[in-house]
């Protein structure tokens, strides 16, 4: 019953149609040949956003996920980054960001090509940013949408999923990749977002049965279940 | 008593009369507080339950309103009363209604019913009561209601708690009762509201309930804080307090009185004499005695022989699982059909109430409770109290003891069961306790900033306030008398925009400064909020827990099961969490089968197995007080003493003499030794599990760093137990593990803040916090939205303040409470400078006897100490091994 030393693994292979992905401790999915990278729900402004409504969360939240980005956008080096819907909290939550916000997300952006795909909670193209913005985007059998529809080669977030490990009697509770090498859903991003066990109902309908892995965002690793271990 | 005697001479003849009608005389204490309050005193009255505590509370106000309507007889007389024009029937109404004649008789000269008139004095209430309990409140209601009717006094009583109608509620402001009795949180609600003034300005007197209860939680700093404010509305008002004995009943006296800031101001006490002493034996079981677990299962027969053998039993036990487990057990050996029951807080709260009417109807033999039956109201007559398992401390047990036998000159008697054999020296030190009368309740609380910050919106959403006005009524507050300013200005500038150093939100703000500096609220929002979500108690987040039809071999996926199905109760979300599909638990007296989670439910199924795969969390939220901690060392470093004790423990504690070491009463055993692989280290601090528990995190985050690569830790109430890789043995003697170092108090330094960065403890104290100060919403305005579908969660929040902002005044709460809650830090801190130039060790070839307890519980309780990525890595491999074969 000795725990193994844990290998320190910060990414972990996930292939979706014959594509190979390393899928990032961070949260964020990387594809090497395109050198292309993907964050999904960042859900930034999602403190002032409760704010607004008198729920007065730390409003660090956006600064948080930003230095997350940069780091892996540092990391990796990428030549295109798709923000994968939801990248704001609401409609009008990029008019709220601080300027020093607004400045780290223009130093991220200079020098590659920028992808705002919309969501459900950013419908609208963040007007005041730069950046294109698209519905959904297609790279070879690859195709990137914010709302899973469970089509092969799709990658897609807006599920938050998370995964439920117990063990000793102890569960612990992570972020997740989901993916069935058919197709994936993200983790999202965010400082304040929360998740979905993947075991909900929600993720039947993208996954046919239950053979799909949980890449579990674990401290300093990343690991991988089967889903019908989870839960 | 004599009629003549001088003190009885406040009792007016009416009142004397109808004592003597009821073939009583008023008790001393009784008369004692009507003294106090002919003299304008607060006073605190410490006595044991069946004193007739509550008439004593209440005698001086029914005489001071007998009084007042007696000097107004003539413009009044002849305006009848009855009970239909008071306000309709309902819960908890009193009102002096038609006198019983028999009672008539007895009095020479009854006045005559009336109202009590607008001119007689001004409208608001005279006397308010507060109890923890809302039913507390109905049943005190119901006691009342017998001298007023039977005495013809012209009082209005009426209760007002969660329950009381909307409509009620509203005319209860306009139209005051003139004893209200009424919770903490309802008293809160009212003061935020802008008829406080109304309310409150006549209020003559506060009568306080279980105030031992109430003092030892965050509801007593609401409480507290409340209290100052009715003083500053009622300058006159003077409190009484009811509490059982306490370990320092002068401190407790503070809670009662304004304090003025200089030097510590204190109400009178009254004390009664004892009553009679309680007979406590402790169980001498025929069989063997465990070495570990808190099932009691051994005792099992001798326990229903004790039912059998009495009118009514109460059998205590200390957490629900237990309760379940012994309800079950017992009905198994339930030959004879003995009516027994289950009671504890997780139950259906209509079952309950089917438990507590049969109690009080006196159809019950038995009631299986946990403390959800350790305060205040009669049941009817109990003659036995059982209790199972640790009795924790000492005046706990007396109150549990004293819910036998509510009557003063009788003796109540208990019998406690040990589970194990530690639990044996901890019910021989208890009963030692109790029959020395010695008390070890905790000191006063300091106030807590996250209950000041919900006050504070509070009375902004009363009226607007100037921060220096509101400040020097909140340190009137015993709990708060010696707040800091700066802690003031922090909870009030939290209160605005959530005070933060990143200035964002000032256009959020929730209450903000007029032009001449007072706090009003921004918005009615802010307002409805506040009334939504008042009071400090947070629940563990509990999931429902339904019955269903098993699928067998289910798969856990949520929204498979049918829906529907009979609710059994709530259990906490994190037991649910340590679950895995398949498991069997023990709930609602039948083992179930854990089926699936969908949003707030769990699904069961009814398992055949009898007994329950998952063993139930065994020590409860009450670790060993400090002071029965103590005695227990000492009876063990005491041999004469252990003539006491049973054969077995005897035996038991001779042999850990021979073959390792007693500890003495200032010192700390440690022990090392190897065993199956692996090497241990066993302490023994009797520090209590919480305190054990953050013990053990820390020792593993040392010992890793001494490279003996420990793997994890497990602790009970008396000891820790520590295991890994390392020759712990090898490496004391060869001067590589400085067992000095390694237990030196430094350790709540850097290494207890790396770990709090990262401990699901400190987490849950945040979330408490959080929610209490009103940062986070149990309920949305307009919204019917449960903890549940919380938008956001809050360890995320937590992770992100404390990275950003560590000093924020909500971390800083979080941290006062981990000193004394769930990380029981202060007692750790204790602890290690006791023991510093205290620790013995002993180097082992094997196992101690005295280890075995700890060492036993491996593999039944949750290992912690492993990182969240060894505890995954472990799991994939146990994957891989299963799968491999």
């Amino acid at each position: 019953m000795n725990a193994p030393a844990a290998k320190q693994q910060p990414d972990a292979a996930l292939t979706v149609s014959g594509v190979a992905f390393a899928a990032d401790l961070s949260g964020a999915l990387y594809w090497s040949e395109e050198r292309l990278l993907v964050v999904s729900d960042m859900h930034l402004e999602k403190g002032s956003s409760f704010a607004m409504r008198g729920v007065l969360l730390p409003p660090f939240d956006t600064v948080a996920t930003l230095a997350r980005l940069a780091a892996v956008i540092a990391r990796t080096n990428p030549r295109t980054v798709i923000a994968l819907g939801d990248s704001f909290h609401d409609r009008d939550a990029h008019q709220r960001l601080a300027d020093a916000d607004r400045d780290a997300i223009a130093a991220m952006q200079t020098g590659r090509d920028w992808i705002w795909i919309a969501g459900n909670h950013d419908p609208l193209p963040p007007a005041t940013l730069r950046g294109s913005v698209a519905e959904e985007i297609a790279i070879g059998a690859i195709s990137f949408r914010h709302e899973p529809t469970g089509v092969e080669g799709e990658i897609a977030g807006h599920l938050h999923p998370k995964a439920r490990v117990a063990t000793r009697g102890r569960a612990i509770d992570r972020r997740c990749f989901a993916s069935d090498g058919m197709r994936a859903v993200m983790p999202s991003f965010g400082a304040y977002t929360g998740g979905l066990s993947i075991r909900d109902r929600a993720f039947a309908k993208i996954f046919p049965s239950l053979d799909f892995t949980a890449h579990v965002l674990g401290d300093a690793s990343m690991h991988a279940f089967p889903a019908a271990r989870c839960f | 008593m004599s009629p003549h005697d001088s003190s009885s001479d406040l009792l007016p003849g009416h009142f004397k009369r109808w004592f003597a009608a009821r073939g009583w005389t008023p008790r001393e204490h009784q008369l004692a507080l009507l003294a106090k309050a002919k003299a304008k005193r607060s006073a605190l009255l410490i006595a044991p339950t069946g004193a007739g505590k509550t008439l004593a509370g209440f005698l001086p106000t029914l005489v001071e309103l007998y009084e007042a309507a007696d000097s107004h007889l003539s413009p009044l007389a002849g305006r009848g009363r009855t009970a239909s024009n008071a306000s309709g029937p309902g819960e908890g109404q009193s009102a002096a209604s038609a006198p019983h004649p028999a009672t008539l008789a007895a009095l020479a000269s009854p006045p005559s019913p009336r109202k009590r008139g607008e001119g007689k004095r001004s409208g608001g209430l005279h006397t308010l009561y507060i109890s923890p309990l809302k039913a507390l409140a109905v049943d005190i209601a119901r006691n009342l209601e017998r001298p007023v009717a039977e005495m013809n006094l012209p009082i209005r009583v009426e209760t007002r708690t969660g329950d009381t109608p909307v409509s009620r509620r509203q005319r209860q402001r306009r139209d005051p009762p003139d004893i209200l009795l009424t919770t903490p949180e309802q008293l809160a609600l009212l003061i935020s509201s802008a008829d406080g003034p109304y309310l409150f300005g006549s209020l003559q007197r506060i009568v306080l309930d279980e105030l031992h209860a109430l003092v030892t939680s965050k509801r007593g700093d609401l409480l507290s804080l409340g209290l100052a404010r009715l003083f500053r509305l009622a300058p006159d008002a003077k409190a009484i307090g009811l509490s059982a004995t306490v370990a320092e009943p002068q401190s407790l006296s503070r809670f009662l009185v304004p304090q003025d800031g200089s030097a510590p101001a204190y109400a009178d006490i009254v004390m009664t004499s004892g009553g009679a002493a309680p007979i406590v034996e402790m169980l001498d079981t025929k069989e063997r005695l465990p070495w570990a677990g808190h099932t009691a299962r051994h005792a099992m027969s001798e326990i229903y022989d004790l039912i059998k053998r009495n009118k009514t039993s109460l059998v205590f036990v200390n957490t629900r699982s237990q309760a379940e487990m012994l309800f079950q057990e017992l009905w198994r050996i339930n030959d004879d059909g003995l009516a027994i029951a289950l009671h504890h807080g997780s139950l259906d709260v209509a079952q309950r109430r089917k438990v507590e009417n049969a109690m009080a109807a006196g159809k019950l033999r038995g009631v299986v409770c946990t403390s959800s039956l350790d305060l205040g109201i009669d049941w009817g007559d109990i003659d036995l109290v059982i209790n199972v398992g640790a009795p924790k401390g000492a005046s706990r047990m007396m109150q549990r003891i004293g819910r036998a036998n509510h009557r003063l000159d009788e003796p109540s008697r208990a019998v406690m069961v040990p589970a194990n054999r530690f639990e044996v020296l901890e019910c021989r030190a208890a009963i030692d306790a109790i029959a020395e009368n010695a008390q070890d309740t905790p000191p006063l609380r300091t106030g807590a900033l996250d209950v000041l910050a919900q006050h504070v919106m509070g009375c902004a959403c009363g009226e607007p306030f100037l921060s220096d006005d509101l400040y020097s009524e909140v340190c009137h507050a015993a709990p708060y008398a010696d707040l800091a300013r700066k802690d003031f200005d922090d909870v009030v500038d939290f209160v605005a925009t959530g005070g933060y150093a990143l200035k964002s939100y000032e256009r959020f703000a929730r209450i903000k400064q007029d032009k001449d500096g007072k706090w009003r609220v921004t918005n009615p929002r802010v307002r409805q909020s506040y009334r939504l979500n008042v009071g400090t108690i947070v629940e563990e987040q509990m999931l429902k827990v339904k019955l269903v039809r098993s699928r067998g071999g289910g798969s856990g996926v949520t929204g498979g099961i049918a829906r529907g199905g009979r609710m059994l109760g709530e259990v906490e979300e994190y037991f649910v969490e340590g679950l895995t599909v398949g498991d069997t638990f023990v709930f609602g007296g039948e083992v179930v089968r854990y089926e699936a989670l969908a949003e707030d439910q769990v699904y069961v199924s009814r398992a055949n197995d009898a007994d329950a795969k998952v063993p139930a969390y065994g020590g409860g939220k009450f670790p060993l007080s400090t002071y029965l901690a103590d005695r227990v060392r000492h009876l063990l470093a005491d041999k004469s003493a252990w003539r006491g004790l049973p054969d077995q423990v005897r035996d038991w504690l001779s042999l850990q003499t021979q073959v390792s070491k007693i500890p003495g009463p200032a010192e700390m055993v440690v022990e090392t030794f190897p065993r199956g692989g692996k090497h241990y280290l066993v302490c023994y601090p009797f520090e209590g599990r919480l305190a054990h528990q953050t013990l053990g995190m820390l020792l593993t985050r040392r010992l890793e760093r001494a490279r003996a690569r420990p793997l994890g830790f497990v602790a009970n109430e008396y000891a820790l137990a520590v295991w890994g890789v390392g020759d712990l043995s090898a490496m004391v003697r060869q001067g590589r593990l400085d067992l000095a170092a390694l237990f030196d108090a430094d350790m709540l330094g850097d290494d207890l803040e790396a770990w709090l960065a990262e401990s699901a403890l400190m987490k849950r104290t945040f979330r408490a916090c959080a929610i209490i100060s009103g940062l986070i919403p149990r309920r949305f305005v307009g919204e019917d939205k449960s903890r549940r579908q919380m938008l956001f969660s809050t360890d995320l929040v937590y992770d992100v303040l404390r990275k950003h902002q560590a000093d924020h005044v909500l971390l800083r709460a979080a941290r006062a409470d981990a000193a004394t809650g769930l990380l029981d830090l202060k007692r750790l801190g204790d602890m290690l400078s006791r023991i510093k130039g205290h620790i013995v060790h002993r180097a082992l070839d094997r196992v101690s006897p005295l280890a075995v307890p700890v060492m036993l519980e491996i593999g039944r309780e949750a290992v912690y100490g492993e990182a969240a990525d060894e505890l995954l890595a472990e799991a994939a491999e146990e994957l891989v091994k299963e799968a491999m074969g």
